[in-house]
């Protein structure tokens, strides 16, 4: 096992060590600069501007500079924000997106593995049917029109709920809502399709008539084995929304992460583009490892460090 | 391991998920509901709500250079003057104003006023601010502001030095001030964001000063900063020490930062927001018609201009005939009826109205097909052409956005409706644009312009110099920059207002760039929300705001 880890750890980061080539390459490529504005700067100062951010240097002095900054974890000054550094800006966003990914999270699993559930069981019959419509919607429905559609009636027409901003629980509830609709979907759907197909084994057959009861055979031998595909998904998903969502934090007004992903490239502002690039790289390739870990626990079938016999 | 283990693992993990969401929520409650009000003046609470759309880039004067940071600003600190309720620029921080005879020489007397922390506010505190602004290590990006000082360019390019900048302490309570030029407009300069003061005691202790509220961040303006959590709120709250607290009426006000325009009406609606649109925000383009109809929308013209630039070092817009048939061949009306909606004027003229007030007619008839086609013809004789279809393809470039593409979109149907020409659209990222339009790499380009002051050298300077920074168009003229140097030097206003209104006219008979609308500001307010003060120029002020 510890063998196993330290040789995913070695491919992790050979795998962020191309990422943050290929961002850093692909973001010099792109025209334009971070001070680039309707209002051109005099050449003087731009000159200036470029020599105290290291940005007139040869590119291999830059991307060996940027590379000893990823080690030391310091991404230095945002272009854009001058208060600001870059760790500040993903010390201060990603608390709140991982807040509210969490409770997405939360509902996607929860909602998704119940649907799921209830459609397997239920396989053809109207509870099926009303599962996989709600699924459907879920996947097909866009988050923002989800969340501008939770606006209009649970804040506006119905008052229930605040319309955006990020204060208290309660203002949480609909942005985590809107971001759990499609993996919620998926999840459900992926869930179903596995149960059915766990269902149809032999050794279901074979658990009936021992005569175990309906609710030990579902829980003990079914739904174990059928989690299998949504602990999959969870990997990719995890990373995908504790980083945040550009589309729902715009919405609903959340300080997070998500927002730097999109802005930052606008703005060309080089080191906050690197800085949250290798914040979800890592944080992406940390949750696959776990995933393949857990994968280990859940059905022991799957052997991580390749067997004991073969050393 | 063990089943019943793993299970119960499993549930653990969903049951601690659970938590976290509920409790690091419910950490925010008892934040987020503020207290009513509090009885004393009047019994509605004097709190006002709006959003500014981003995080204020910085907050350091000296440092900002955009629309968002200037709003903050504007409200805690106070430069030498400030521009009136009726756009007039009236002393703050000065007391008096002496200027010299050859009008080259301000001396202010600043008035006893004091920082939030005590410290008095003295004319080192103006010194202070100005010289680090231009010192070139400071990288300020708008020290350009402050070229109209004696030696204040050539210390900010490294040519000279910050001592022989034309600013000057002459004792605590005397700022003399000496500049280049005749500037007529120097007065409206000093209430600009980088003019304004910074307390030198905390600076020149703390250079980090500007980067959070709290004990370093000293203001002197009517309002403290009293929160900055970044990428969420800025809340200031009535400062009691300024020298004119009694106009001051609001006891708070929460900046929020919301950058979607859907949700920020939805929260004005809901009664969370006192103000939706501009200047701080924005309103959804189509719910304009339907705010218009209930009568809700309130609209202010602003000076800034949107134009469509010619690239006139290529063919076929190098001829001025060519470049005059494409320019009047618009029905700027309908653009700004269907596609704005935001009750723009039509702009036959680069100066805009609050200016020159006879550039609400312009220098040529809005949609005039005629007259446009008369000049195609003229133009297409000159370059040799028999037809417009012979004519080199022609390129319409703008940046990517749904505004500019539906305005592009009508202008390529008109142009080949009233002129016959094929007109392809070309649209890109906003920097990569930029760096094409800069490189005179186009055709035909979209820019926009807003003035940073009240006056028309701002927006004629920048067509001075072929390769100027923001002239992007390649043309130039002798007569124009004649009349621009000889307008510097005259100190008698009428004459001055002439020769830049000559020099308009060239720029306009040259026609290198056809404007398309002046902006106007849109937006819906509360209803008892009163004395909000938005300048010609767009900027915000709510030193005199109160709720009925």
């Amino acid at each position: 096992m510890a063998k196993y880890i330290g040789k995913r750890l070695l491919y992790m980061i050979l795998s962020l060590w191309m990422i943050v080539t290929a961002t850093f390459f692909f973001m010099r490529i792109a025209p334009g600069n971070p001070f680039a504005s309707e209002k051109k700067l005099p050449p003087e100062i731009e000159a200036n501007l470029n020599a105290h951010f290291g940005l007139d240097k040869p590119w291999y002095a830059q991307y060996w500079e940027y590379l000893v900054r990823i080690v030391n974890w310091d991404f230095g000054p945002s272009f854009k924000y001058k208060s600001q550094t870059v760790n500040d800006l993903i010390n201060e966003g990603f608390p709140v997106s991982f807040l509210l990914g969490m409770e997405a999270i939360f509902i996607a699993v929860a909602v998704g593995v119940l649907l799921g559930i209830i459609a397997a069981l239920k396989h053809n019959r109207w509870p099926d049917y009303t599962a996989m419509i709600v699924a459907v919607l879920g996947i097909s429905v866009p988050s923002f029109i989800m969340a501008s559609f939770l606006q209009y009636f649970l804040a506006i027409k119905m008052g229930i709920f605040p319309v955006a901003r990020w204060e208290s629980f309660m203002h949480s509830v609909l942005p985590a809502v809107a971001l759990a609709s499609t993996p919620m979907a998926f999840i459900a759907r992926l869930t179903r399709s596995s149960m059915l197909e766990v269902l149809a084994n032999d050794y279901i057959k074979t658990a009936k008539s021992k005569g175990l009861s309906r609710g030990v055979i579902t829980v003990k031998h079914t739904i174990r084995n059928a989690l299998l595909p949504v602990v999959t998904y969870m990997g990719p998903l995890t990373a995908g929304i504790l980083t945040g969502s550009f589309v729902i934090e715009r919405i609903f007004g959340i300080p997070g992460l998500g927002a730097h992903f999109v802005t930052s490239i606008n703005n060309r502002d080089y080191t906050v583009i690197m800085g949250v690039t290798v914040f979800y790289s890592i944080l992406l390739l940390v949750s696959i490892l776990l995933v393949d870990i857990a994968y280990g626990i859940i059905d022991p079938r799957i052997k991580l460090a390749g067997g004991k016999k073969g050393e | 391991m063990n089943k019943r283990l793993s299970i119960f693992f499993s549930m653990l993990l969903v049951l601690s998920m659970f938590l976290a969401a509920c409790s690091g929520g419910g950490d925010n409650a008892d934040g987020g509901e503020k207290g009513g009000d509090d009885g004393e003046k009047s019994d509605v609470p004097q709190e006002l709500r709006v959003n500014i759309n981003t995080e204020p880039p910085s907050l350091n004067p000296g440092l900002a250079e955009d629309a968002t940071s200037g709003t903050v600003l504007r409200q805690i600190l106070e430069g030498l003057t400030r521009i009136g309720k009726e756009g007039k620029p009236e002393n703050a921080m000065a007391e008096d104003v002496q200027i010299s005879e050859d009008q080259k020489t301000y001396t202010f007397k600043i008035r006893d006023a004091e920082w939030s922390n005590g410290d008095p506010v003295t004319a080192n505190d103006f010194v202070y601010a100005w010289k680090w602004a231009l010192d070139p290590a400071n990288n300020s990006t708008y020290a350009y502001q402050l070229y109209y000082i004696e030696g204040a360019e050539a210390a900010n390019t490294g040519k000279g030095s910050l001592d022989a900048v034309g600013v000057k302490a002459v004792d605590d309570k005397t700022l003399e001030v000496k500049l280049v030029n005749p500037t007529p407009y120097f007065l409206e300069l000093t209430a600009f964001y980088t003019y304004l003061p910074v307390n030198s005691k905390v600076a020149e202790a703390n250079p980090e000063w500007a980067t959070d509220a709290g004990e370093n961040y000293t203001t002197n303006g009517p309002f403290h900063l009293t929160e900055w959590s970044h990428s969420d709120k800025i809340v200031l709250e009535k400062s009691e020490t300024y020298w004119d607290a009694e106009s001051v009426k609001l006891d708070s006000i929460e900046m929020i930062m919301i950058n979607d325009p859907n949700t920020e009406l939805s929260m004005f609606d809901n009664g969370e927001l006192d103000w939706a649109g501009a200047p701080t925000g924005a309103l959804p383009t189509d719910a304009m018609q339907a705010l218009k109809d209930d009568g809700r929308l309130v609209t202010n013209p602003i000076a800034g201009i949107y134009n469509y630039k010619f690239n006139t070092t290529v063919e076929p817009f190098n001829n001025v005939n060519i470049r005059k048939a494409f320019a009047h061949a618009i029905n700027r009306q309908e653009i700004i009826d269907n596609i704005l909606q935001g009750e723009q004027l039509p702009a036959m003229a680069i100066v805009p109205p609050s200016m020159f007030e006879e550039n609400e007619k312009g220098y040529f008839p809005d949609n005039d097909v005629e007259k446009a086609k008369e000049y195609l013809q003229k133009g297409l004789e000159e370059l040799g052409y028999k037809d417009a279809s012979e004519l080199p393809a022609v390129t319409l470039s703008y940046n990517t956005s749904e505004a500019h593409q539906k305005i592009a979109q009508a202008i390529q149907d008109m142009w080949k409706q009233n002129l016959g020409v094929e007109v392809t659209l070309d649209n890109a990222e906003w920097n990569v644009f930029l760096d094409k339009v800069n490189q005179m790499d186009y055709q035909v380009a979209r820019m926009g312009w807003l003035g940073d002051f009240n006056d028309a050298m701002n927006f004629l300077e920048m067509y001075r110099d072929a390769d100027g920074g923001n002239n992007n168009t390649g043309w130039e003229s002798k007569e124009f920059q004649d009349l621009l140097a000889k307008s510097s030097t005259e100190t008698d206003p009428e004459a001055r207002q002439q020769l830049l209104k000559d020099a308009e006219a060239i720029f306009m008979e040259d026609m290198p760039v056809a404007p398309i609308y002046f902006y106007t500001n849109n937006w819906v307010q509360a209803d008892n929300l009163k004395d909000v003060v938005v300048s010609g120029l767009g900027d915000v002020q709510y030193k005199w705001a109160y709720f009925e």
